[in-house]
């Protein structure tokens, strides 16, 4: 029952398959660009996950919408073996079960488990058949509360894995803590202090968002995505207004486009700083977390003067933004920038001068590359482990292909490289924003979309990483909605990360991943 | 006899009066260093105010072990406090002070504390226990090695005698002294729970050391426990003061009321200077890494080993 190993993926003498290949000429029943969707028989099925077993492809999503299952795949070869391929893959389940994608991909298991919680579908094969999302309070989690569901019924057992030896003790942290974290718990096996085996359980958070959305105006939607996971406004609301514009086949103004980048970027910058204060802080450093909080505040009372929010919630809108920029609020930017910039070197490179804080970060919690490609992780766990990938750039969209702000991966993938990898971040997206804020185009800011049917996807850089968002949309209702927090394929790295280092040293790994529970538990 | 109980209860009630205060100064200055405006002074006594009057919740399987083990610690805690010759040397106690006796006392209060965190069985605390028993296996015997220097310089074990040993100038510059001051700092840094050993308000139950073998404790117990905690601060700022600048303190037997004013403002002072140098000592450091504490203790046992050796030198010359 170890749900990771390294050798899953069988060494293939020839090339891995390629999607494009996989797929063919096929048409796809719903078009869109750039998540064409395909739904394939059981026989495809199957063959897909012989493929999975062969191929690279990153699994983006799996999901489930009544009797019918998706999968999101992304194939991104290297540049000289061809062109990134996305798609959208479909498999009618009438019977309510379909074939498990879990041992050909890692990052499948917890998403088939909330399936079932979620619709009631079962994966045939599948290993690890305990719920995630439902605790035993709901029929279906999938709903909003209503007269079925009992908050206060007692809760079902939940049964961990187990590790025995001698000497080997449970330590169990959570689900409610004793400061600003989000409820989720972690149990432990311990040797003494040091930790045999992490196991994280969700579902704590668990409000019913894809429930809640159904039936909703678009206008209405918009906020709950926004809400989805609070510290990533921005990149929900963006992720949600992006599949909105594509299901009906509608562009955003260029103006707006811009905005949203600036807002994106913003949220990112306040974020990045955040845990680096948060990890300084936790490795002893009141100094540093105070200079880091100090800034963080600074991008968020700008953002409220600007945007009047301070976490420019509801700004982000199907069609567009809600706010625009004018030149005053150009120039508080501005001298934001210019006064953010030099603090933030100073914490950097207080950072690095200090053998103390340096001694604690290196080389503690590694994920290792081939661990980090199992799961597919993004963002900075990702880019701290050796995977560029980064959805600003593949599948891509407007206007980082005029203003690019990526930061080149590293592989030691230990809290010091995460560390760096977010001050890199910071220091690209404040060149960024200048640019973007030189660079911003007149015009509208929002364009109205029309209620037509359809169905539109995205995949947006939040701070944390991937962002991924699926619409239905009919008459200007939402008819089904997913979303896909980067945390799902974070938190079973934090598992193995934490590994054969030492208890004490749990919290400062836990702040370098910063894992967004609420974004796992929808 | 009757002047010298009036001298020891002088002394017990500055340490409780003052043991707060020192708390609060240290929080106050770490937080301006840290550009935040921080609690006010006074809100240590607050704190223990309101935790005296609020109801004492008990772990159902709490055994007596638990329910009096802050009774213990803060007893040992405050008797050690009060046998130090910080305002004059001659008190009711006197006889008693013996540096060896001092470190046999705190050890008792450590190992009831210890025992009250694994008596409920929650394992965070058993997990504080292990740690804080980890760290005190090893700053102890750095504990002694310091004290064997003193004695070596001052021909005595007793507090009041090394004091006035140091007072009267019969003990000059030596490099041997320097050697224990530095390790008797790192002990205190260890044995108090600071920076770089322990995180002092770090809010992560498992990273703590002193802390997690309170998380049991609420109401009159966690108060007695809070200020067990800012007594072994206020001892150990004190004992450095005592024994390497005890200058201020009534030597006579029958002391003035002018020299004990003076040796009380001059120890508030010493006790404020050294919050101060303790709060910009840990805003300049990290926490280091829980296996490596024993390499900083090992450093302070080396240190007074090598004090105790540089004062044989010294005397064959």
């Amino acid at each position: 029952m170890e749900p990771l190993t390294d050798d899953q993926a069988p060494p293939s003498p020839e090339p891995p398959p390629r999607l494009s290949d996989w797929l063919g000429a096929a048409t796809p029943l719903v078009p869109g660009t750039p998540w064409p969707r395909h739904v394939l028989g059981e026989a495809r099925w199957l063959d897909l996950r012989h493929h999975l077993f062969l191929s690279t492809w990153t699994l983006v999503d799996l999901w489930a919408e009544e009797k019918t299952v998706h999968v999101a795949l992304l194939d991104d070869p290297a540049p000289e073996a061809g062109s990134p391929t996305t798609a959208i893959l479909s498999l009618e389940c009438p019977e309510g079960r379909y074939p498990s994608l879990a041992r050909a991909r890692v990052g499948a298991i917890r998403l088939e488990r909330a399936i079932r919680d979620l619709s009631g579908l079962e994966a045939d094969g599948a290993e690890d058949r305990r719920p995630w999302l439902n605790h035993g309070r709901f029929p279906l989690a999938s709903k909003p509360p209503d007269a079925d569901s009992d908050p206060d019924a007692p809760e079902a057992p939940y049964r961990f894995f187990a590790a025995e030896g001698e000497g080997v003790h449970q330590l169990s942290l959570g689900p409610v803590f004793g400061g600003v974290e989000a409820s989720s718990q972690f149990l432990f096996h311990a040797n003494g202090e040091t930790v045999v085996r992490l196991e994280h359980r969700g579902g704590y958070l668990h409000r019913g968002i894809e429930g809640l959305m159904r039936g909703r105006t678009l206008r209405e939607a918009a906020t709950l995505a926004g809400r989805i996971s609070g510290d990533s406004a921005v990149a929900y609301a963006l992720a949600f207004a992006q599949a909105a514009e594509r299901a009906v086949g509608v562009e955003a103004p260029p103006r707006g486009v811009w905005l949203r980048a600036v807002m994106a970027e913003m949220e990112r910058i306040a974020n990045h700083l955040g845990d680096l204060g948060a990890m300084l802080g936790e490795a002893g450093s009141a100094l540093l977390q105070s200079h880091a909080a100090v800034l963080r505040e600074r991008i968020a009372r700008v953002a409220h003067r600007c945007f009047s929010h301070r976490l420019m919630m509801d700004r982000v809108v199907p069609g567009g933004v809600a706010a625009d920029l004018h030149p005053d609020e150009m120039s508080l930017l501005q001298g934001m920038i210019r006064e953010v910039r030099p603090h933030f070197e100073e914490i950097v490179s207080a950072y690095g001068r200090s053998a103390s804080l340096l001694d604690r970060t290196l080389s503690t919690g590694v994920v290792t590359p081939a661990l980090a490609s199992l799961l597919g992780a993004g963002g900075v766990v990702g880019r701290s482990s050796g995977r560029a990938f980064d959805a600003r750039v593949t599948p891509g969209y407007p206007p980082y292909d005029h203003v690019p702000m990526t930061v080149p991966p590293r592989d030691e993938g230990d809290v010091h490289t995460r560390l760096k990898i977010r001050a890199l971040e910071i220091r690209a997206s404040l060149n960024g924003l200048v640019l973007l804020l030189d660079n911003l185009p007149g015009g509208a800011t929002r364009v109205e979309l029309p209620p037509l049917a359809g169905e539109g996807a995205a995949l947006v850089e939040g701070f944390r990483g991937e962002v991924w968002l699926w619409l239905r949309v009919d008459g200007g209702q939402v008819i089904a909605c997913r979303a896909r927090d980067p945390s799902w394929f974070h938190l079973p790295l934090l598992e193995q990360a934490v590994k054969e280092t030492i208890v004490a040293d749990f919290p400062l790994l836990l702040k370098s991943f910063n894992p967004s529970h609420a974004g796992c538990d929808l | 006899m009757n002047d010298l109980f009036l001298l020891q209860l002088l002394h017990l009630v500055l340490a409780l009066l003052l043991a707060p205060l020192l708390t609060g100064w240290v929080r106050k200055v770490k937080a301006r260093l840290a550009g935040r405006q921080g609690p006010p002074l006074l809100q240590p006594y607050a704190d223990l105010t309101r935790l005296l009057r609020k109801e004492t919740v008990l772990a159902h399987n709490a055994s007596w072990i638990h329910r009096s083990a802050p009774y213990a610690v803060f007893g040992a805690t405050l008797l050690v406090c009060a046998l130090l010759p910080t305002v004059a040397t001659h008190t009711l106690l006197r006889p008693t002070a013996d540096l060896i006796a001092v470190i046999g006392v705190l050890a008792c209060g450590r190992f009831a504390l210890a025992l009250a965190a694994m008596d409920v069985g929650t394992p965070l605390g058993g997990m504080g226990a292990s740690r804080e028993m980890m760290i005190a296996s090893l700053a102890e015997p750095a504990a002694l090695m310091v004290i064997f220097n003193l004695s070596l310089a001052a021909g005595a074990t007793s507090l009041p005698v090394i004091a006035e040993t140091v007072l009267a100038g019969r003990v000059g510059l030596m490099v041997s002294l320097f050697l224990a001051l530095t390790a008797l700092i790192l002990v205190a840094l260890a044995e108090t729970g600071r920076l770089p050993v322990d995180h002092p308000g770090a809010s992560s139950e498992l990273s703590m050391i002193h802390e997690a073998m309170t998380l049991e404790y609420s109401g009159r117990h966690l108060a007695l426990v809070e200020a067990a905690a800012m007594l072994k601060l206020l001892f150990f700022l004190s004992l450095i003061g005592c024994l390497f600048i005890p200058w201020g303190a009534a030597v006579a037997p029958q002391p003035e009321a002018a020299a004990l004013l003076r040796g009380t403002a001059l120890h508030v002072g010493k006790l404020l200077a050294g919050g101060a140098l303790l709060a910009l000592f840990e805003t300049a450091l990290a926490k280091m890494r829980f296996y490596r504490v024993s390499e900083l203790m090992a450093a302070a046992l080396l240190l007074g080993l090598m004090g105790a050796l540089f004062f044989f030198l010294a005397e064959t010359w």
